[in-house]
């Protein structure tokens, strides 16, 4: 259990921390209480970020130089970004926040086996979620991020995104006080999928919300959102969570990350590997769990990114990448089985009557 | 197989050639019961399916009497009492031994309307009474059962008692004979009328639940749709109920290791015997064989397979592991409550599936009344199939021995190649005989004859019945027909495919009977008296899995079976053990050999041998 108040592990995350861990942060951390897994990681908390600030006494010349702008100016908005964000970087970090953050990453490293794991840093500020305040300019990611030093240059241009040009005329076009808004940063495992792909909460041929339809493909889930490869395709029961069709496709490539150079790279798929199924059982029921976890918790039907993570093991290896409700299915009217009421004698007498047909 | 070119028409019926050795089999059945030129326009016009699922062998002479018992039943049912709208019922034909049936639809379609008001008033008196008809239908079928107990088959003295005499009766034990034979025959009658009086509507309001379900939940397993309306308490377990107290006795009284030592029925008993303990357990079975031994080993439609009160060798085997399980420390209660709970979470879920508010009270609606009528077809089967039956092919046993005795047969079930009009024929030569003091025809007549027979029905088993004849319908709206033997067109086309007898096959296909995956070697059985050699961890393939086979599974991994669908009686019982089966894939018996590897894919329906 972490006990610096500058690191929250997304496990300890939920809605009630907003104002030490941002928007973003809380979300992921509110999917984890929801049995939702996403991948390993922590918040380097709004504490840590006014800390840096105060510590430093930059947040009294920052807020001078804001007081002194006049936003109209689109130049002059320019300027104080850049001197700010200047300010900002040549400003250490206190130690006692570096060795915090440099001892959680450690950690994240520890426990998915991989050193220099890489990450992705993205800002997460306290104010991002208000209605009609979303701060553009604030979402500040970067991606295959590798080692403790890198990770604390990666949060510090997260704390300084606050200051562009863009977020600061927003927030005064907002009448929002610049002192009320707080940076924390999120620090995440990358995906590193040994199979990935789509599923959706319902079933995307019919509409049927009995099922679960899962896409699943070797490798990063690219090769399947993209259409590269045609994806292997489970039908699941959303009550029973009984497998009730599996249909296998050749696959012939997938995408895997390259961690030396911070990309994704296309491969072959060994041939032994091409038509076995790239899910078995017990993941493609876990992940039927995970979606009902999902829809659960947003209460429509979900279009789910999910991945196997090769670092971790059965079942925290099976997460959540990313998700947004569905949208075809869910913009229709509703499906309805029988047109007219009536009593079960009724409902038998117009089965006999309409009888199956054998040919 | 079928003589099939690739045609959607299977042989007619009158193009079947008699098998070799199999001359006269005609002579071995009623002539309503077989085809002929008489009814050929009727006959070649229709189409006529193997009933595999309940008479997967040739019909002994006798044994017809179950089929000629339902042909009437459930067809005068749907014909005659409910006036099922748009179908009648299921005719009868054999050929070459083996039952073929048909389904008879209404054939003017302008008479369904004036049809259904009539079903509306009937099978809706029905469905509002059930359970106070269903209560009544159980005393009706004990009693019926208590009948048939106390019919006594008199034997033949040289002389009449006394009391003939002094109590002035006038009437003679040949007269007796003539009553206990034919109240034991309208006994069966009288059984197979009760076991359709509810079957057919509980069938109907089980498959509109079934439809409504496919409809609303594509590709719904037919498990769960089982599972949802399943009764909790249902008196079709409760002779493995009894197996697992026995079994229980069997530890807390000490004596349970004589299960390890052996499970031939005859050395248990005697080894029990021999102890205080051992005695007391031998009185606790004794109270649990009336009625829960009367259970077949076999469909109950035969003589044979006897049931567990004949040969112990099932129970047996299934206490052995029972035991087993209570020696690991594994509980062998059926978790009564979980069940309940998984059906309601079920339903409950299901129904908030539906977007509707009239989905949702449809669903309820059919729901209820599924549920209202499963009692009956999941018990029925006890009553009629299993403890009826049992006791009366026994009572047919003690005309049998009476015919021994007087020299028209060599042993008790040479009865059962006679029909019952032959055996009332040869009663009624018996009797002759002895009221007049002559010779009688039977020990010169039935014995050679008895002889052939036996020669024609072995060949009868040889023969591969064609799955159907003549063309198949587009429509088919007769109830039993869909539910019990699963004819749809997928297994109309698979009967159509030109296949072989399945020898070598690697892969078989079959009705997802139960779900799960399991892998292990095979177990193939033909006969109940091998189920003794089922080790643990093995997969049982077998022609067919009766109830009462149940218990040894808790031996084993995985079912597959040649024959069954997806309300095969069996079904409801393999899903309950939560052992994966696949049921009906024709030829597993035939293409697998025990010890081979097999993977069994419950959830898919497929039987693959592993190399």
């Amino acid at each position: 259990m972490n006990t610096s108040p500058y690191i929250l592990w997304f496990t300890e995350c939920d809605r009630s921390k907003q104002n030490s861990v941002g928007g973003k942060c809380a979300n992921l951390g509110e999917m984890l209480q929801a049995n939702v897994r996403v991948p390993p990681g922590f918040a380097v908390t709004t504490h840590a970020y006014r800390q840096f600030l105060n510590g430093r006494g930059i947040g009294d010349e920052i807020a001078r130089m804001l007081d002194a702008l006049d936003v109209d100016d689109i130049e002059c908005a320019e300027e104080t970004s850049r001197d700010i964000r200047q300010l900002m970087s040549a400003t250490p970090i206190p130690p006692a926040i570096e060795d915090a953050i440099c001892y959680a990453y450690e950690e994240l490293c520890a426990e998915c086996h991989v050193d220099d794991l890489p990450v992705a840093v993205r800002s997460s500020a306290t104010a991002e979620d208000l209605p009609g305040a979303s701060f553009a300019g604030q979402q500040e990611t970067t991606l295959w991020v590798r080692s403790a030093p890198h990770v604390l240059i990666r949060t510090a241009i997260c704390w300084s995104s606050l200051f562009t040009a863009r977020a600061i005329a927003y927030r005064k076009e907002m009448g929002f006080p610049h002192d009320k808004v707080h940076m924390s940063v999120g620090v995440q495992k990358m995906a590193n999928s040994r199979a990935a792909g789509v599923m959706f909460t319902l079933n995307p041929i019919n509409g049927d919300r009995s099922k679960i339809a899962i896409d699943s493909s070797w490798g990063l889930g690219e090769s399947v959102v993209s259409g590269v490869v045609t994806p292997d395709n489970y039908l699941v029961d959303k009550v029973t969570e009984g497998i009730l069709q599996r249909t296998l496709s050749p696959k012939l490539i997938e995408y895997i990350p390259n961690h030396a150079e911070g990309k994704v790279e296309i491969a072959d798929v060994p041939q032994e590997r091409q038509t076995s199924s790239s899910l078995n059982d017990d993941e493609i029921i876990n992940l039927t769990i995970l979606a009902k976890c999902i829809e659960g918790y947003y209460h429509v039907p979900m279009d789910i990114e999910w991945g196997i993570d090769r670092d971790l093991e059965f079942p925290e290896n099976v997460m959540l990448l990313q998700c947004r409700p569905e949208t075809v299915w869910s913009s229709k009217p509703p499906t309805r089985v029988i047109q007219q009421s009536g009593t079960a004698l009724d409902f038998v007498i117009a089965n006999m009557l309409k009888g199956v047909r054998v040919k | 197989m079928s003589e099939n070119n690739g045609s959607n028409r299977f042989p007619s019926p009158f193009n079947v050639p008699t098998p070799e050795g199999c001359e006269g089999w005609q002579d071995l059945y009623p002539y309503y019961y077989v085809f002929s030129d008489d009814r050929r326009e009727f006959e070649d016009n229709r189409f006529w399916f193997q009933d595999a699922m309940h008479h997967p062998e040739p019909l002994y002479p006798f044994d017809t009497i179950t089929c000629e018992s339902w042909w009437v039943a459930l067809g005068e049912m749907n014909t005659r009492v409910f006036i099922v709208p748009p179908a009648l019922g299921i005719d009868h034909r054999v050929l070459n031994g083996y039952l073929y049936i048909s389904a008879l639809p209404v054939a003017n379609p302008d008479d369904i309307p004036g049809r259904v008001a009539h079903f509306m008033e009937r099978a809706g008196y029905y469905y509002r009474h059930w359970d106070e008809l269903y209560a009544q239908w159980q005393a009706k079928a004990e009693e019926a059962i208590n009948e048939l107990k106390s019919v006594r088959v008199p034997d033949l003295p040289e002389m009449e008692p006394i009391e003939t005499v002094t109590e002035g009766r006038g009437l003679t034990s040949a007269y007796d004979m003539i009553v206990a034979y034919n109240r034991a025959i309208e006994n069966m009658h009288k059984m197979w009328h009760l076991h359709f009086e509810f079957l057919n509507l509980g069938y109907a309001a089980y498959l509109t639940f079934y439809g409504f379900c496919k409809q609303a939940f594509p590709g719904i397993s037919d498990q769960t749709i089982a599972k949802l309306v399943s009764g909790i308490d249902v008196i079709l377990f409760r002779p493995d109920e009894e197996l697992k107290r026995l079994a229980q006795k069997a530890v807390d009284l000490g004596v349970a290791d004589v299960f390890k030592q052996t499970v031939n029925p005859t050395q248990v008993v005697e080894t029990m015997s021999a102890s205080e303990a051992g005695g007391q357990w031998l009185q606790e079975l004794e109270k649990s064989k009336d009625p829960w031994f009367y259970f077949s080993t076999g469909t109950g439609f035969y003589h044979l397979p006897r049931s567990w009160v004949d040969d112990m060798t099932v129970p047996t085997v299934a206490i052995r592991g029972y035991v087993e399980k209570i020696q690991e420390g594994k509980s062998i209660a059926r978790p009564m409550e979980a069940v309940q709970q998984e059906r309601d979470r079920l339903a409950r879920e299901y129904e908030a599936l539906l977007q509707t508010d009239e989905d949702k009270n449809a669903f309820r609606e059919q729901l209820g009344l599924a549920r209202t009528v499963f009692p009956y077809v999941e018990n029925h089967n006890f009553y009629v199939e299993h403890w009826h039956h049992t006791v009366f092919w026994n009572k047919m046993r003690e005309f049998g021995q009476v015919l021994v005795k007087h020299g028209f047969f060599n042993e008790v079930d040479d009865m059962f190649y006679l029909h019952r009009y032959e055996v009332q024929s040869a009663l009624y030569d018996l009797i002759g005989a002895w009221g007049s003091g002559g010779e009688a025809r039977g020990p010169k007549y039935w014995p050679s004859r008895i002889a052939k027979r036996k020669e024609i029905f072995a060949n009868l088993k040889k023969w591969s019945p064609p799955p159907g004849l003549g063309e198949p319908p587009e429509v088919v709206t007769e109830p039993f027909t869909i539910m019990l033997w699963g004819i749809t067109t997928e297994s109309i086309q698979n009967w159509l495919k030109p296949a072989g007898n399945g020898e070598g096959a690697k892969l078989l296909t079959g009705f997802a009977g139960s779900p799960g995956t399991a892998q292990g070697p095979a177990r193939v059985i033909t006969s109940v008296e091998e189920l003794a050699l089922v080790e643990p961890g093995e997969i049982l393939v077998c022609p067919i899995t009766t109830p009462s086979w149940a218990p040894v599974f808790t031996r084993i991994q995985a079912v597959v079976t040649d024959i069954g669908g997806m309300m095969s009686h069996a079904a409801i019982v393999c899903r309950e053990y939560g052992v994966p089966a696949v049921v009906g894939t024709g030829f597993g018996t035939k293409s697998f050999k025990t010890g081979q590897m097999l993977r069994v894919d419950g959830n898919a329906g497929t039987v693959q041998v592993v190399e």
